[in-house]
């Protein structure tokens, strides 16, 4: 089978095995005391119907369930869930094989961010010298639109690095209501788009139009389970360690349909975790293996994935942070951890703190583009042209993560040293030594143009720091690329079988 | 191969940078094909002209890998295997210059100064110089003053090339100019100097002809200096 390749990596290990042990007996000992707190009567059903001690709550005003997972049960149950996972695509070379065992890293976009960064470039003159102008980049903040979504899943299916995507922007039409938003949110990613799509379901009475949507796509039921367009996002668990009716729910429903599934969760180091390292991860641990418990439950052997997507907290407002060296070290533990349990790890990385792109924002994003990968993570999201913590997305800003992560990516690859490499290089050597000048740059050629050795900056300007006018370029020639829309027929066959979609965005399929 | 498809191929190759059948190139396309070397031979032997070889071969291929480091679609190592293609041809070439009558661009002589090992801008001048046509003597480094005068005196040469890295092998370019003005030859040679720390105004303080920023500009001031002999 086809697929994306991402970078395969050498994983680094943060933690030594002896440590992993430790953070693994500390989950099982949070299972045991204080337990879980769940507030879904559906789930806590399936704990307890398969051994679990489940007593009612008699804190929080006596609502939900105290679950205490007995270690034997998530060992056993554990195993069961596939340590392989598909994620289909409508094009075949755009699939990914999730495999525990194989650290190959995926990059991929994230967040339902409120705040569409739009941009726009302004000319200026100094004040002092009218000579002295200068063309900057502006950004106005406002809010996203499913017109937005459908630009942003146009830009992500052509950017390079780009492995798979989640929708970036949080839709707020004023014609689209809770309850379809989810058919217009697929359907605005699956219509702009080949690779592999991924979400979170806000109302889940559509899950099944959501699959109905992308059965049609696939073409019939069977197409869409050898080749699953679509999955999900569920953060079963809201940190510390509170199992959410809603989200329990909505993963039950996924698990027991056998689609993809992310068990997420997200404390905040310092705020809803421990800050430290031992405690965030311990804890964490919890939350995710208890949704992965409780999956396997629904359904033997339902694809899920390690959703780790652990925070800092900021200290001046307790709002999440990502640019801090500690949100790097937890990240890197969550991906050693899921090894262990031999699941696919979903991951976390490339979030800038501040609002706009430059060089705050490059910094913050840097740090986890380059650390994170390093773990081995299978399926690293928020990667692409978030800022503002999760809350804003911008075009420009993904243009310059994907660059960035191509950067990345050609420094974890893995050293190329073997016998046939060093025969080539003593052939070369021997070679440039007979010659006058001595220089090995004709040997430099066939690799610089197939793109196998860093060309330099891809928005490199001696003169002046011109690298967001580059960026802002680039996002306009890449809205000018095909878009890759579904046939008319299908997308025909979809309106007629899965309602609430806005006519608009069929328009604009066929306008163009 | 007809004379014509000969001409091309070896312009094809001159792009591709392959001095022989062994030589790689920017891609696998010519691989394992003759290379310039052989290509120059069986033209020669299937009596194509040398200014056909000269003008349509080498020279146009050059200008084309010219056009293509302009656009930023090659790179130096690109040029400068391009070079390398074109002087290993010429070297083919040279007895059958003369032969056809056809006036040589003339000889280059070029050193690193005394004191000075840094070589890698002035070797890619003499392989830029060499792919221009010009036959380049290279001295090397750390070469005193007496060695150069005997190099361009015993060679004819029309031209001196100068390189130093350091300021305090800078002096040395004009003890050299001063040495050839002693043994009566400077205006017998035009003396270019380069390197990083030079400058035009260094140039005419110590009565050089021309300074050079880069290979390209060598190639332009040696070729109007050839021009206007
Ligand atoms: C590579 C290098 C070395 C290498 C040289 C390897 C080699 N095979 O040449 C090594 C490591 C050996 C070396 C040694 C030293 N180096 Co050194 N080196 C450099 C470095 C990093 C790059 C030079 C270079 O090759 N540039 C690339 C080429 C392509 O550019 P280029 O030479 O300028 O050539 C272009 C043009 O100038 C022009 N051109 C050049 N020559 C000519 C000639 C003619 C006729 C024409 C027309 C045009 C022309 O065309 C070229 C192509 O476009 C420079 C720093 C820098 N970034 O410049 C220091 C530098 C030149 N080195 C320096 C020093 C101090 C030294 C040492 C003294 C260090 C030491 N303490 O031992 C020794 C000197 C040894 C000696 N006696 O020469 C200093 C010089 C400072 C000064 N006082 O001027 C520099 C500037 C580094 C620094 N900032 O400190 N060095």
């Amino acid at each position: 089978m086809h697929q994306r390749k991402g970078v395969l990596v050498r994983p680094v290990e943060r933690l030594s095995t002896e440590q992993i042990k430790m953070i693994d007996q500390a989950s099982m000992a949070i299972f045991a005391d204080p337990g879980i707190i769940c507030y879904s009567d559906i789930a806590a059903g399936y704990f307890s119907d398969n051994g679990a001690a489940v007593v009612k709550n008699s804190g929080d005003g006596g609502t939900g369930w105290i679950i205490k997972i007995p270690e034997d049960m998530v060992r056993k149950v554990v195993t069961t869930a596939p340590s392989v996972v598909y994620l289909g695509a409508r094009k075949e070379e755009n699939r990914l094989i999730l495999d525990a065992h194989e650290p190959r890293v995926r990059f991929v976009s994230g967040s339902e961010t409120n705040v569409w960064l739009e941009s726009v470039v302004r000319g200026y003159v100094g004040e002092d010298d009218p000579e002295d102008k200068l063309r900057l980049v502006r950004f106005i903040r406002r809010r996203g639109t499913v017109a937005d979504l459908t630009r942003a899943a146009h830009v992500a299916e052509h950017l390079e690095h780009l492995d798979s995507f989640i929708r970036t922007v949080n839709i707020q039409d004023e014609d689209i209501e809770e309850s379809t938003k989810d058919v217009n949110k697929f359907f605005a990613c699956l219509n702009n788009m080949t690779k592999h799509v991924m979400g979170g379901l806000t109302d889940v009475s559509q899950l099944d139009n959501v699959i109905r949507m992308a059965e049609i796509i696939a073409g019939g039921n069977e197409a869409l389970r050898g080749n699953p367009l679509v999955s999900f996002i569920a953060c079963v668990c809201k940190s510390p360690l509170q199992m959410v009716a809603d989200s329990a729910e909505k993963m039950i429903e996924v698990a027991k349909r056998g689609f993809p599934v992310v068990i997420s969760s997200s404390p905040q180091g310092g705020s809803t975790a421990p800050v430290d390292e031992a405690g965030m991860i311990a804890q964490i641990n919890a939350e995710i293996l208890s949704g992965v418990v409780l999956a396997q439950l629904v359904k033997e052997g339902a694809p899920v994935l390690y959703g780790s997507v652990p925070t800092r907290a900021r200290m001046e407002d307790l709002h999440d942070m990502y640019g801090a060296p500690e949100f790097n070290h937890y990240n890197v533990d969550c991906a050693q951890m899921a090894r262990f349990y031999g699941l696919p790890c979903y991951s976390t990385a490339g979030i800038a703190d501040t609002c706009v792109p430059g060089m705050q924002a490059t910094v913050e994003k840097l740090l986890s583009h380059i650390y994170v990968p390093m773990s081995g993570a299978h399926y690293v999201h928020y990667a692409f042209g978030l800022l503002e913590r999760t809350n804003t997305f911008s075009l420009e800003q993904a243009v310059l993560d994907d660059a960035h992560i191509g950067i990345s990516k050609r420094l974890l690859a893995e050293p190329r040293v073997g016998p046939d490499e060093i025969t080539e290089a003593l052939k070369q050597i021997r070679e440039v030594m007979s010659t006058s000048h001595r220089l090995f740059a004709r040997y430099v050629r066939k690799k610089l143009h197939s793109g196998e050795i860093y060309p330099g900056y891809p928005f490199a300007n001696d003169e002046r720091d011109e690298v967001l006018l580059g960026a802002h370029e680039r996002v306009k020639q890449l809205l000018e690329k095909p878009v890759p829309h579904l046939p008319q027929d299908v997308i025909e066959k979809i309106y007629q079988k899965v309602p609430g979609i806005v006519t608009r965005l069929k328009q604009e399929a066929k306008s163009e | 191969m007809n004379k014509d498809d000969l001409i091309k191929t070896i312009c094809d190759n001159v792009i591709q940078g392959r001095r022989t059948k062994d030589d790689e190139g920017i891609d696998d396309s010519l691989s394992g094909t003759p290379g310039v070397v052989e290509l120059v031979g069986e033209a020669l032997a299937a009596e194509v002209s040398v200014q056909s070889i000269l003008k349509e071969g080498l020279s146009r291929g050059m200008d084309i890998v010219g056009k293509k480091f302009e656009a930023n679609e090659y790179f130096i190592p690109d040029m400068l295997a391009a070079a390398e293609a074109v002087s290993a041809a010429m070297d083919v070439l040279e007895p059958h210059i003369m032969k056809a009558g056809l006036e040589p661009k003339g000889q280059f002589v070029i050193a690193t100064v005394l004191g000075d090992h840094h070589d890698i801008g002035k070797n890619i001048v003499a392989v830029l110089l060499k792919g221009a046509g010009f036959q380049v003597i290279d001295l090397g480094t750390d070469v005193p003053a007496d060695r150069i005068i005997e190099a361009a005196n015993k060679n004819n040469a029309q031209q001196v090339g100068l390189s130093a890295l350091l300021t305090t092998t800078m002096p040395e370019m004009k003890t050299t100019i001063e040495a050839f003005k002693k043994a009566g030859l400077r205006e017998k040679v035009k003396v270019l100097i380069g390197g990083a720390p030079t400058s035009k105004e260094f140039a005419k303080e110590i009565g050089a002809d021309a300074h050079c920023k880069d290979a390209f500009e060598a190639i332009a001031v040696a070729e109007s200096h050839a021009g206007s002999r």
